[in-house]
C-alpha cells in the first residue's frame, strides 16, 4: 500500500515509453497514409504491391536469408569449438571485441580489401584468375554483412552450448549413436534456442541494412532499409518511406510471434 | 578417453578453424591500422612509413569538433539514459501483475529489436512534428531514447536478485523511502548501473543509422562523418582515425573489465546482455 500516489518518480520512464516507443510507431503508421502532396490516401499501400517494391522485398528477404544462413554455418562450429577451449571466457571476449569497433570502420576496411588492387584481387592475380570485380556485388554485400553479424550469432549459440549438459552427449555416444546422429538428435535440438535468438539477432537487422549496402554494394543491392533511407532522406517521400517501414515492422512482429510461438511449442 | 589419437587430430582441425575465424574477424581491423602508416596514400601498396595522416587528423579542427561532439553526446546521453533506466527498472520491478509486467518489458524491448532505420525514420518524424530543430538536441534525445532499454535490461537482473527482505528490513528499521533507495537499493544494483552506463556509452559512440536520420546540416558525429568520408572513397586519414578509435575502444574495454573485476563479477556479464540486445548499431 505504500505505492499509490507516490510513484510520480516513475514519470520519466513512462514518458519515455509514450514518447519514444509508442508515439513513433503510431506516427509511422499515420504518415504512411499521406502522399507527397500531403493528401490522405491509400496509394502508398497500393504502390507497395507493384512489382518494383515486391521485387525489392523479395531481394531483401533473399539477402537477409543468405546472410543469416552463412552466419549460422560459420558461427555454429566456431561456438562449439569455443566451448571446448581452455580459456573460453577469454576467447569469447576476443570474439566480442570487434563488435565494439565502429561498424562503419569495419565496413570501410572492406572497400580497401575488396578493391581492384586490394589483397583479395592480388591473390586472384597470383592464382592466375586475373582481377575480379568484387566490390559492388551481391557477394561482397553478403560477405561483409556476415562478417559484421558473426559475433552476434556466436554469442547466443555459445551460451546455449555452454549450458548444455554434456552427460547427455556421452549417453548418446554410449548408446551407440554416431557423431553426426548425436549432433543431429541431441546437441542441435538442445541448443535450438540459441540458434533461434542468433538468427533473430541477424535476420532482422539484415533486412534493414543500408550503410553496408551503400558502401559495399553500391546501388546494386536495394533492401527495405535502403528504400526507407532513400525515401526519407533523398526523395523526401515520407509517406512511401513510412509505408515500407510499416511493412518492415509487420514482418518483424510476425517473425517474432512465429519464433516466440514455436519456442513454446518445443518446450511443451 | 578411449581414442586419444582421434581427439587430438580433431583438436588440430578445430584449432585451425578457430584461428581462421579469429583471423577473418581481426584482419580488416589490422589492415586498416597497417595502411594508416602508408605514405603512398592508398590502401593497397605500402610505400613507406609516415605519421602524416595522424598529423592531418589531429590538425583537422572540424574533425576534432566532431570528436568532441561525439564524446559529449555519448557521456551526456548515457548518463541521462542510465538515470531514467534505474527508474524504469524500479518501475518494472514495482509492477505486481505478471501481465502488466510482461507488457512493460515488451514495450521496453521494442527499441532494442527494432531496426535502426525504423528508429531513425520514426524519430525524424517525431522531432519534425514536435518542432525540435535537427542537431544537437535531436541527436541527444534519440541517443537517450535508444540507450534506455538496454540499460534497463542490464540493471533489472540485479534488482531481481536483490532479496525483498532487505528493503522490508530497512523500512522496519525506520528508513525513509529515500533512504531505502539511496542506502540499500542503489548500492546493491550499482554493478548493473555501471554496466548499463557502459553499454549505453558504447551504443551511443557506435550509433550510425539513427544519428544519420536525425542530424541536420552542420551537426555531425564521428560515425556520420566517417560514412560521408567513406562514400567519397579511400582516404588514409580515416585509417588513422580508426586506429585511434580502436586504441580508445581497447582502453575503454580494459577499463570496464578492470572495474568489473574489482567487483568480482564474472566476465560473462557483458556477453549475455549483448547477445540479448543482438542488434549491432
Amino acid at each position: 500500500m505504500k505505492t499509490k500516489g507516490k510513484s510520480y518518480y516513475l514519470i520519466p520512464y513512462y514518458l519515455w515509453i509514450a514518447l519514444f516507443v509508442i508515439a513513433p510507431v503510431l506516427l509511422v503508421v499515420y504518415y504512411s497514409l499521406f502522399d507527397l502532396e500531403g493528401k490522405l490516401t491509400l496509394n502508398n499501400y497500393v504502390n507497395f504491391f507493384t512489382p518494383v517494391y515486391m521485387r525489392m522485398m523479395l531481394n531483401s528477404f533473399w539477402y537477409a536469408f543468405l546472410i543469416t544462413l552463412f552466419s549460422l554455418l560459420v558461427a555454429y562450429p566456431a561456438a562449439y569449438l569455443l566451448t571446448r577451449t581452455k580459456h573460453k571466457q577469454l576467447w569469447l571476449l576476443l570474439i566480442i571485441l570487434p563488435t565494439w569497433i565502429n561498424l562503419l570502420l569495419k565496413t570501410y576496411a572492406f572497400i580497401g580489401i575488396f578493391g581492384s588492387f586490394g589483397p583479395v584481387n592480388n591473390f586472384f592475380d597470383l592464382m592466375g584468375l586475373g582481377e575480379q570485380q568484387i566490390l559492388f556485388t551481391g557477394f561482397s554485400f553478403v560477405f561483409v554483412s556476415v562478417y559484421i553479424f558473426i559475433p552476434f550469432m556466436i554469442l547466443p549459440i555459445f551460451s546455449a552450448l555452454d549450458e548444455m549438459n554434456l552427460s547427455l552427449v556421452d549417453a548418446a555416444r554410449d548408446l551407440g549413436a554416431s557423431g553426426w546422429t548425436t549432433f543431429r538428435r541431441v546437441v542441435f535440438p538442445l541448443t535450438i534456442s540459441g540458434v533461434r535468438s542468433g538468427c533473430m539477432a541477424v535476420f532482422i537487422p539484415a533486412l534493414s541494412l543500408f550503410m553496408i549496402t551503400r558502401l559495399i554494394a553500391g546501388n546494386r543491392v536495394i533492401t527495405l532499409g535502403t528504400a526507407i533511407e532513400q525515401h526519407f532522406l533523398v526523395t523526401q517521400d515520407w509517406g512511401m518511406g513510412s509505408t515500407v517501414a510499416v511493412f518492415l515492422i509487420a514482418i518483424m512482429a510476425l517473425f517474432m510471434i512465429l519464433t516466440g510461438g514455436s519456442r513454446k511449442g518445443v518446450r511443451g | 578417453m578411449k581414442n586419444t589419437r582421434r581427439v587430438k587430430n580433431k583438436n588440430g582441425i578445430a584449432n585451425i578453424y578457430l584461428v581462421l575465424v579469429f583471423l577473418v574477424l581481426y584482419a580488416p581491423i589490422f589492415y586498416l591500422m597497417y595502411y594508416s602508416f602508408n605514405s603512398g596514400g592508398t590502401m593497397h601498396k605500402f610505400e613507406g612509413f609516415t605519421l602524416d595522416y595522424y598529423r592531418e587528423v589531429v590538425a583537422d579542427t572540424r574533425l576534432m569538433i566532431i570528436v568532441i561532439n561525439t564524446l559529449v553526446i555519448a557521456l551526456l546521453s548515457s548518463t541521462i539514459a542510465t538515470i531514467i533506466a534505474v527508474i524504469g527498472a524500479l518501475a518494472i520491478q514495482h509492477v505486481r501483475s505478471r501481465r502488466a509486467k510482461n507488457t512493460l518489458l515488451s514495450l521496453n524491448n521494442v527499441l532494442i529489436v527494432s531496426p535502426d532505420v525504423i528508429i531513425g525514420a520514426s524519430f525524424l518524424i517525431l522531432f519534425t512534428i514536435v518542432g525540435i530543430k535537427l542537431g544537437f538536441t535531436s541527436v541527444l534525445l534519440s541517443h537517450v531514447a535508444f540507450s534506455i532499454p538496454i540499460a534497463v535490461i542490464m540493471i533489472l537482473p540485479h534488482l531481481q536478485e536483490m532479496s525483498p527482505t532487505l528493503t522490508d528490513a530497512a523500512r522496519d528499521l525506520g528508513a525513509s523511502r529515500r533512504d531505502v533507495l539511496t542506502k540499500v537499493i542503489l548500492p546493491i544494483i550499482k554493478p548493473g548501473i555501471f554496466s548499463g552506463f557502459f553499454m549505453a556509452l558504447t551504443y551511443s559512440l557506435d550509433d550510425f543509422a539513427v544519428t544519420f536520420f536525425v542530424t541536420g546540416n552542420g551537426y555531425s558525429t564521428l560515425s556520420v562523418e566517417i560514412y560521408s568520408l567513406a562514400r567519397q572513397g579511400v582516404s588514409l586519414s580515416i585509417n588513422a582515425l580508426s586506429t585511434l578509435i580502436f586504441l580508445f575502444t581497447i582502453l575503454l574495454v580494459i577499463g570496464y573489465y578492470y572495474l568489473n573485476q574489482r567487483k568480482n563479477r564474472p566476465a560473462v556479464q557483458i556477453a549475455e546482455p549483448v547477445a540479448e540486445a543482438g542488434v549491432p548499431r
